[in-house]
């Protein structure tokens, strides 16, 4: 690791502030991306600025179906929330099955949204909620936030202070793990709204990062049921292939995943 | 047998200091002055070196000097050596290019060392190694060992055309195609077997210590044989002669093998130390790891096994490429012959065989023995082709291989090994009834109601462990004797110091090789230390690998403990004014038989160091050596029986169960035995199902450097083994014992490919069976 300064704000305004007077800033959250990169020398900010112990960017807040997640928030405390998991247990589920017990109690969800990997879970659950990301400074919509591969629609310096979305329904995930990282290679989280409305959110496949399988959807809308994903045809050719999974093996899970998604929600 | 003696279940004395952190691992030692090296690696699978300019990193802080091949060259050190001549079947010798320690010309895989950085901290050394400025002439790179040896591709060694390295043989190659030609039936399999990464938990570590005041250097390393390592580095690479040179491999945490070799790093430490004047120590990260380990296997075979009209094997064809990197690394060249090919006939009678195995050179990193070396690759090409011999031929796998089992002993193979013992219905027996054979449709047909696909299948293996018959080995090509020595100290209170040349780094050594004492002399295990891993301590061994060290080490220390037991028996006798023959030794006293005369052991050690009262003409003292050559291998064999669950529709499989039935032979400590069996399963179980390195076959780049792509088995990809043993004793070593460390490698992969295939009703599949292809290969059958 190379060296850097180490700063703890204690508030939101502290953070910008200390971030803009930073030659090569970044936030650092859960740090378990950011850490391990900085270990292998590929990445070196001259600071790290902790958001961690930011009071206002913790904790899960619940009124009626309405939700709010501090974005300081961890993968344990979200899958152990028992009033979220009274009203949208899919994400608690999500939550608990990401990485292994040390990196649930230090990664945090506003931590991975930003750093929007590609395999990472929590950017399909965003979509699918048609969740709101809460920024320092504006309301993004999951559908406008995930922009690329490990890119999204913040500015430089700002910060997740929370996500918001409304309780569906319905929702369940279902991952397909890669057999080395256990990273999703096909990650599917499904949302039924009591007007009808179906969100299938997809993540670990596509090869530019998170996105909603629009046929599924339609399917899905006409016939809430697993047997509906069988005639749906998935094109591999926008997915990823790599050491672990061609296109076609990817789209096969797509479909495997939502009918087991569906059939959980 | 006693509460601590030979067959007990003693609990592992070593495992306090691991489990309290309490360990002495080489990269916890620290030397005043020290310093810490890092390597600059090449980026690169085959370049030349135009020129290497170390002049920005060497003033940059902390930065005590920069050193190159050039200088290593200058200073008279050595090429790394081969220890193990193979003639190709034309009578030449194997042709070994050039391996240097710092690369001064040529680089050849991605990882290479060219350059070493010695600076005050680790950190410093790594930022003047990215400042070494290397300017390379990228070369053509080739990956793939069938391709290597095609024509009108890159060459590594000038000594090696078409990187053929060797092009070797054994058996009757007349014999065994004239059974081919007429037999009833013939089975013909291709058969990959799929390179290792050795991922020991402790990564490699080297500490290089010059001390200008004697003269004298000290080596600690994760090495599991520092004997060897300091012969090689004196005799070879000029470092130092022995009696100047010290090694020491202090607690090492897993080798599987690839710690048995001496790389470059600990040899650049110990020049680097002369050079510099200062203490230096390396200590590998985990993609250095994946990049210069030695690997495992690799191997790409044709299989064609023929059949008469009563389904007895009449002959077996082997033809194998054996990709063995970019350099030939210490015993790279036994493992896929004289490991490999003499195993071929496994638990079966088999008139004839011919191998005929070519090794090769490639832009990869160096391969070399990975638990197992030879026996596994041997094991999975047999028992795949005997699974898919059975389906072709109708019958169930249990009856084709009890058709074809050997029943008497001694057996001779026609391939050199000569079976001392064994029982190989015992295992299959014992097997089939823990995996409840007979009920496996009732499952299967239950799996279906539920869309899942059941299948099961079962390996019979044998391996040939207890390396080796010294003049038997040095007659094939071996460059050392592999016998081993021990030395029994009592000391003058009775307590007593055992100096092996075997070497742990996981096998419990210092826990069963004092239940040997305990059950000898009736002492408390507590009373007897093990001493191992220190050339200033033990003369000279052999170490540790091949699952040898209970077979070939502990009879070493029996030979030894005969010595100590007859000089205690005279002393007694002497102080008790006993016939000796009347002495017998039990809970701790030598007593008069028939009589209520006895002395204490410690009273015994006590006059032997007083000699107040020795018999006349003894000498004082009581400690006693011996060297044990073994006079066969030893057969450990078993039959391992996995039972799977496929879901058709992601290709995952789910071990549902998994049996294993070893004949070790006698049992020091049944619990270590089965730990080593559990370990060596998840190995093996690794291997068949998740781990595999691979290369861009382009450009030669390691595409599984770290565990975000290389898959190691985690508990969750494991069931709970059932593990059995039965036991036909060694009848060649004095204490019954075959080895256990490798079987579970051994065994496992083909039990749990033939029940994958039999559960997707495909043969197509290799290894690691990944979801992908197994839902690929389960999709086609259809």
């Amino acid at each position: 690791m190379y060296e850097t300064n180490y700063h703890r704000p204690a508030s939101v305004q502290e953070a910008v502030k200390l971030i803009g007077g930073a030659a090569e800033g970044k936030y650092l959250a859960g740090g378990m991306t950011l850490i391990a990169t900085m270990k292998q020398r590929l990445a070196a900010p001259s600071d790290l600025v902790d958001l961690r112990h930011i009071a206002e960017m913790k904790g899960i807040t619940v009124n009626g179906r309405s939700v709010r997640i501090g974005a300081a928030t961890t993968h344990r405390e979200v899958a152990s929330s028992a009033e979220l998991g009274a009203v949208c247990p899919a994400i608690c589920a999500l939550a608990s099955h990401i990485g292994d017990p040390h990196v649930r109690n230090m990664g945090t969800i506003g931590g991975s949204i930003a750093n929007n990997d590609p395999a990472a879970d929590y950017p399909a659950a965003m979509l699918a909620l048609d969740a709101t990301i809460v920024t320092n400074s504006r309301e993004i919509a999951a559908a406008d936030f995930f922009t690329g591969l490990f890119e999204t629609a913040l500015d430089d310096g700002e910060i997740i202070t929370a996500i918001t979305f409304d309780a569906p329904a319905k929702a369940a995930y279902q991952k397909f793990p890669n057999p080395a990282s256990r990273y999703a290679m096909a990650g599917v989280f499904v949302v039924r709204r009591d007007n009808g409305d179906v969100r299938v959110a997809v993540t670990g496949a596509g090869s530019s990062g998170v996105f909603r399988h629009q046929g599924m959807e339609a399917a899905l809308a006409g016939n809430w049921s697993p047997d509906a994903v069988g005639n749906v045809s998935v094109d591999a050719s926008d997915l990823l292939a790599d050491l672990h999974a061609s296109a076609a093996y990817r789209a096969n899970l797509i479909k495997v995943m939502t009918k087991r998604a569906v059939a959980a929600a | 047998m006693g509460a601590e003696g030979i067959g007990a279940r003693v609990a592992r004395k070593e495992d306090k200091r691991f489990l309290t952190g309490k360990g002495r691992y080489t990269d916890d030692m620290s030397v005043p002055g020290m310093k810490y090296a890092v390597f600059v690696r090449s980026p690169h699978a085959h370049a030349k070196i135009k020129s290497i300019d170390a002049a920005a990193a060497k003033g940059m802080p902390g930065v005590i000097d920069v050193l190159d091949g050039k200088q290593l060259t200058a200073d008279g050190i050595g090429n790394l050596i081969c220890g193990w001549m193979i003639h190709s079947k034309d009578g030449s010798p194997m042709k070994m290019g050039a391996w240097r320690p710092l690369a001064d010309q040529t680089v050849r895989y991605v990882g290479d060392a060219v350059a070493v950085v010695v600076a005050d901290s680790v950190n410093e050394a790594r930022d003047a190694a990215e400042a070494v400025v290397v300017d390379y002439d990228a070369l053509p790179v080739v990956t793939d060992p069938a391709k290597a040896l095609a024509d009108g591709q890159p060459q590594l060694h000038p000594e090696a055309p078409n990187n053929l390295i060797f092009d070797w043989q054994l058996g009757d190659a007349a014999a065994t195609d004239a059974a081919i030609a007429a037999a009833a039936h013939v089975t013909e399999v291709k058969i990959l077997n799929n390179r290792l990464s050795p991922n020991a938990m402790e990564p490699r570590a080297a500490l290089g210590i010059y001390d200008s005041g004697d003269d004298r250097y000290t080596c600690y390393t994760t090495s599991q044989n520092p004997h060897v390592a300091r012969l090689v580095m004196s005799a070879f690479y000029n470092v130092a002669p022995e009696n100047k040179l010290r090694v020491i491999a202090p607690d090492v945490g897993g080798g599987f093998g690839s710690k048995i070799y001496i790389y470059p790093e600990e040899i650049v430490c110990l020049w680097a130390s002369k050079r510099t004047g200062v203490p230096v120590k390396w200590t590998c990260d985990r993609t250095e790891a994946f990049m210069t380990d030695a690997h495992g296997r690799d191997h790409v075979s044709t299989v064609k096994m023929a059949f008469d009209s009563s389904n007895k094997i009449t002959a077996l064809k082997v033809d194998t490429i054996a990709n063995l990197g970019a350099y030939m690394s210490l015993f790279s060249s036994c493992v896929p012959t004289y490991l490999y090919a003499t195993l071929l006939s496994g638990q079966y009678d088999i008139p004839a065989i011919h191998a005929n195995v070519r090794t090769v050179y490639t832009n990869t990193a160096p391969v070399d023995a990975y638990r197992g070396a030879g026996r596994p690759e041997a094991t999975y090409l047999l028992e795949r082709t005997m699974e898919i011999a059975a389906r072709e031929l109708g019958l169930s796998p249990a009856e084709l291989r009890r058709i074809n089992f050997i029943r008497s002993f001694p057996h001779q193979t026609p391939v050199i090994m000569n079976y001392d013992a064994g029982d190989y219905d015992a295992s299959l027996n014992a097997a089939m009834a823990a995996a409840d054979w007979d009920g496996f449709a009732a499952r299967k047909a239950e799996a279906e109601r539920r869309g899942m696909k059941r299948g099961i299948g079962m390996s019979c293996y044998i391996e040939a462990c207890g390396l080796a018959p010294s003049s038997a080995v040095g007659s094939l090509g071996a460059g050392v004797g592999l016998w081993e020595s021990a030395e029994v100290r009592v000391n003058a209170v009775g307590t007593i110091e055992v100096m092996t040349g075997s070497h742990s780094h996981g096998q419990g050594h210092e826990t069963t090789f004092a239940q040997l004492v305990a059950a000898r002399f009736g002492v408390p295990i507590d009373s007897v230390n093990i001493v191992h891993g220190d050339t200033d301590k033990v003369q000279m061994g052999m170490g540790t690998y091949g699952s040898r060290s209970g077979a070939v080490g502990m009879s070493a220390v029996v030979k030894a403990l005969d010595k100590v037991e007859a000089k205690a028996r005279k002393i007694a006798a002497h102080l008790m004014e006993a016939d000796e023959s009347d002495i017998v030794i039990e809970n701790g006293e030598l007593k008069v038989a028939g009589t209520d005369k006895s002395v204490p052991w410690f009273q015994m050690a006590l006059a032997a160091y007083t000699a107040h009262n020795l018999p006349t003409g003894m000498e004082p003292g009581l400690k006693e050596g011996a060297f044990y050559d073994p006079s066969n291998f030893t057969f450990p064999a078993g039959c391992y029986i996995c039972e799977v669950e496929v879901d058709p529709e992601t290709g995952q499989t789910e071990i549902v169960q998994f049996v294993a039935a070893d004949d070790f032979g006698n049992l020091i400590n049944p619990m270590i035995v089965e730990g080593q069996v559990h370990g060596g399963l998840a190995q093996g179980i690794g291997q068949a199902l998740l781990e595999g390195v691979h290369y861009d076959p382009e450009n030669g780049q390691l595409l599984t450097a770290s565990y975000m792509d290389y898959a190691m088995p985690r508990a969750d990809n494991l069931p709970s083994f059932k593990v059995s043993t039965s036991n036909t004793p060694c009848p060649n070593n004095p204490l019954g014992v075959k080895g256990c460390g490798e079987a579970g490698a051994i065994g496992s992969p083909p039990a749990l490919i033939n029940a994958i295939t039999d559960a997707i009703g495909n043969n197509a599949l290799t290894m690691p069976a990944t979801p992908e292809k197994v839902w690929a290969a389960a999709h086609a059958a259809k």
